[in-house]
């Protein structure tokens, strides 16, 4: 495991024990359940090295936002949350990532095991050319979770907050919806396995105003089901959806060039209204990226 | 290019440069026109070819035509000597040759292209890409050839006994010929012919779908099959059955190699283990050597049933081709 | 949606049916595996069996002596038919091409259908086609006739490769002719086809590499000659290759089966060889069109 010490201009904060209203008008710790404990994470593709020793750990039923200027790694670790990067060749992870405390990357891990658990939202809405139906259905049916089929697909339509758009016309082709219905499509397809965690990666950033308030609105009622782990390049995005934010930066690397790498993490109010590092500061005040 | 005039004098020189210009400008324009000209000329030769092969064959196969007629289709009766000629033996087998390499070499060819699409690794595929392609360079006749001295003994020897005993209830499966030259030899060879085409065809079907499609059912926890079989093949089912329209076409139409397989039986059986013969191969064997004018007027008219029934595969595969691709575009 | 369908804090191993769809899709992986190494075996088989079966036929006499010996009145009449074909069939799919990219308009979705049809038209049919144009009417099979037919078979592939190389040249270069004052046909001669010069040559080549192994259409066309001396009287016939494989292969002595070896093994190399040389010209020349 690649330590800090190796780097000692990067800053690894955490800004105290996370905590939530109490009961009784004070303060709580929250139970800190992760889902996800990364360590030492550095991610190459060949020889270049795209994201640099990320110490992290997501917790479980939050939402946890990803921001940072472009090209600091973040749709890097995201995607090797679910092992979606094993389609690069190149791919090379060091370090350790666990969840609910088993290596994601141990070699006798099922990669299609683990994306029925970790399902994910991509940027550009891909929904599959068929009906509307069959996109959200296909994956139960592969899973062999025929029994209760169009309860599932409603549910994962209504929790999509797309089943009164579509309900009459669920033969019609996906492809006709507009790139906000797509979008929510997506997500009922995801949320239509129950999984354990959703992973969005920039899920808004190739719609209009109306469909990213529509798509943030969702998120906030998937909270409580799901672990959510989002990518935005939109700060106001993060600060409106996210429980915690992680910010993640250039930080010097050995080799010279810098490297994209985790520089802050911590309640997002803290991120915003009073982070620790420099740099955060400089992102969140809008000072460059 | 204008002549060279003296600045000096401008008065002088402007009508010279003006009427070099006017000749150069002339001379684009007949150029331009000969340019058009020519290319329309070959467009007209090359069109004119095609149209006028089309209607040479079948304007010397009308007397057999009209004195046969549409029972030619059905007759098995082919006797020179008596100058009565039905095409029935040689339909039935071009039917059945032709279809049999479609229905064995589709799938391998199918399964080629996914995995030169999907699974080889980027190295392996700029090896394996170019040698399928080259399969279809070799020459018939050399192919025909390797089949009657190689393959034949072997087919004879161990496949259709194998097939015999174990299958013989099936009777396609019926006892296998003295010589290795049948139906099945010929079609095998068809079916080498008729893998690259439809593997080259659906390899670039396959790499055409979108990363982001594939990927959205990955991430959903479907194995590689799934997505093969979910997304990937009915995106590109349309193309996939072109291009074996387009294989199929490719086996109607050979005539050496089956020539030199298939033993030029007269009768049509059941057994693909028997003798047979197709109609592209039958012109070839018989045409050099057809003396009287009602042979060679029903060689001519097989040559007209051959080239409808080709001629119907290939526009159903460029209709459909097109079709699949305006759908796309649509997207 | 009530319980997680599964124990999130479960090993990541496989739950659930996944471990019968991971033997399924593992199954359909090895089948496409071994389609393509069907493929690549068949290839070699064949490769290796002609070479084999050939190298004992070759010999310098073998290559240049006449029947029954030798084969060299075949390679050298399989060379003039050739030649003609392309002298031919090269100028009318260059044009053909140039007017699809060029001059376009309504008439372009029908010639280029045309092309396509013209591509899978069974190579029998463009033989009794010429027979029945030329050798009947002319009461001789001829080198001339054989090589219109191999003009027909190689146009299609001239004509789709060069269409394609013509795309590939950017509208910009028209543009700016146009924009110096370029007269078209100028254009076209001087900067299009110029540039587009290594496609063109790509796809001749492969229409070579069809043509020269072509034999239905021969067996009706040029199939009967003295093949003890060369001829290159383009008004009769001429040996060749092909047809001088069909015929040995036809008869049914061993010595016949040797020649026709080696004939099809020197046939076979010199096809291969114009396959790989177009596929190197075809990647020289798309590094230096990419920008």
């Amino acid at each position: 495991m690649r330590g800090a010490s190796a780097l000692p201009s990067r800053v690894r904060i955490q800004s105290g024990p996370l905590t939530e209203a109490g009961p009784s008008g004070g303060r709580r710790e929250l139970p800190v359940e992760s889902v996800f404990d990364v360590h030492g994470v550095s991610v190459f593709y060949g020889t270049k090295r795209a994201l640099d020793g990320v110490n992290m750990r997501i917790p479980r039923s939050r939402v946890t936002a990803l921001i940072g200027p472009s090209g600091c790694g973040k749709s890097t670790f995201i995607r090797s949350l679910n092992r979606m990067n094993d389609s690069v060749s190149s791919f090379r992870l060091e370090g350790q990532v666990l969840y609910h405390g088993h290596d994601l990357y141990a070699g006798n891990v099922d990669e299609v095991e683990v994306r029925r658990r970790i399902g994910m939202v991509f940027q550009k809405p891909n929904p599959f050319p068929k009906s509307i139906y069959d996109n959200v259905a296909w994956a139960p049916r592969n899973l062999g979770l025929r029994r209760g089929l169009d309860e599932r697909v409603e549910g994962a339509l209504r929790g999509a907050a797309l089943w009164d758009e579509v309900k009459d016309r669920l033969k019609d082709g996906a492809l006709g919806l507009s790139g906000g219905q797509q979008q929510r499509l997506c997500i009922a397809r995801a949320i239509a396995i129950e999984p354990d965690v959703l992973l969005l990666d920039e899920p808004a950033s190739a719609l209009d105003p109306i469909a990213t308030a529509s798509i943030e609105e969702l998120i906030h009622t998937l909270k409580g089901r799901f672990t959510i782990v989002i990518v935005t390049h939109n700060m106001q995005q993060a600060a409106r959806v996210a429980d915690e934010t992680a910010f993640f930066g250039l930080g010097a690397s050995d080799g010279g060039e810098p490297v994209g790498t985790l520089i802050e993490h911590a309640e997002t109010a803290t991120i915003f209204g009073n982070p620790a590092d420099p740099r955060t500061r400089d992102y969140v005040s809008g000072r460059f990226g | 290019m204008s002549s060279a005039t003296s600045p000096a004098a401008p008065g002088a020189a402007r009508p010279a440069a003006r009427r070099s210009r006017d000749w150069r400008r002339t001379f684009d324009r007949f150029g331009d026109g000969a340019l058009y000209g020519v290319c329309a000329l070959a467009v007209a030769i090359a069109v004119g070819a095609l149209a006028l092969s089309a209607y040479q064959v079948f304007d010397h196969a009308s007397p057999a035509i009209s004195k046969f007629g549409l029972g030619f289709l059905t007759s098995a009766e082919w006797q020179p000597n008596f100058d009565v000629y039905g095409a029935g033996t040689l339909l039935y087998g071009t039917l059945v040759s032709s279809f049999f390499a479609l229905l064995i070499g589709g799938p391998i060819a199918i399964s080629i292209g996914l995995y030169l699409s999907l699974l080889a690794p980027k190295g392996v595929r700029g090896v394996v890409s170019p040698l399928v392609e080259m399969l279809a360079a070799i020459p018939s006749v050399i192919l025909g050839f390797w089949g009657l001295i190689l393959l034949a003994p072997f087919v004879q020897q161990h496949v259709e006994p194998f097939l015999h005993d174990n299958f013989g209830f099936i009777p396609l499966f019926g006892a296998p010929q003295t010589t290795g030259a049948s139906v099945f030899t010929a079609s095998l060879i068809l079916t080498i012919m008729v893998i690259p085409i439809i593997a080259s065809i659906s390899r670039d079907l396959f790499l055409a779908v979108p990363r982001d499609v594939q990927d959205g059912a990955s991430a959903l926890g479907a194995t590689r099959w799934e997505v093969v079989r979910g997304i990937v093949l009915p995106t590109t089912a349309p193309g996939v059955i072109a291009a074996s329209l387009l294989g199929l076409g490719r086996a109607l139409g050979e005539a050496i190699a089956v020539s030199q397989l298939i033993g030029a039986g007269e009768k049509i059986d059941v057994s693909l283990f028997e003798t047979g013969d197709t109609l592209a191969a039958r012109i070839a064997n018989q045409f050099p050597g057809a003396i009287t004018e009602m042979h060679k007027a029903s060689l001519y008219y097989c040559a007209a049933i051959l080239l409808a029934i080709v001629l119907a595969s290939n526009l159903g595969a460029q209709w459909i081709g097109r079709r699949f691709d305006y759908r796309r575009m649509a997207e | 949606m009530g319980e997680p369908a599964f124990d999130p804090a479960a090993p990541l191993t496989p739950t659930g049916n996944l471990r019968r769809r991971r033997a399924v899709s593992r199954v359909a992986e090895s089948g496409a595996t071994l389609g393509a190494a069907i493929a690549v075996a068949v290839l070699g088989i064949v490769v290796y069996s002609v070479f084999v079966h050939g190298v004992s036929a070759l010999s310098l006499d073998f290559l240049l002596e006449g029947e029954p010996d030798g084969i060299g009145p075949a390679l050298v009449g399989t060379a003039e038919l050739v030649l003609i074909a392309t002298l031919i069939a090269m100028p009318i799919g260059v044009l053909v091409a140039v007017y699809l990219v060029e001059f376009g308009g309504r008439l372009a979705a029908p010639i280029r259908l045309t092309l396509d049809v013209m591509n899978g038209y069974p190579s029998i049919i463009v033989g009794v086609f010429i027979f029945a144009l030329i050798v009947e009417a002319t009461h001789k099979q001829s080198a001339i006739a054989a090589s219109i037919a191999l003009a027909m078979i190689m146009l299609s592939i001239i004509a789709r490769g060069t269409e394609e190389v013509l795309r590939l040249v950017p509208d910009a270069m028209r543009e700016a002719a146009a924009a110096l004052g370029v007269s078209r046909w100028r254009a076209v001669l001087t900067v299009i086809l110029p540039s587009a010069m290594g496609g063109i040559a790509t796809a001749t080549i492969l229409g070579v590499a069809r043509a020269a192994g072509e034999t239905a259409p021969l067996i009706l066309i040029d199939s009967v000659w003295d093949g003890s001396h060369v001829s290159l009287d383009p008004l009769g016939p001429v040996p060749n290759i092909p047809v001088t494989i069909y015929k040995l292969s036809e008869e049914a002595s061993p010595e016949g089966f040797a020649r026709a070896w080696g004939a099809g093994f020197v046939l076979l190399f010199l096809i291969m060889l114009a396959n790989v040389g177009a596929r190197v010209l075809l990647a020289r020349s798309r590094r230096r069109m990419a920008p």
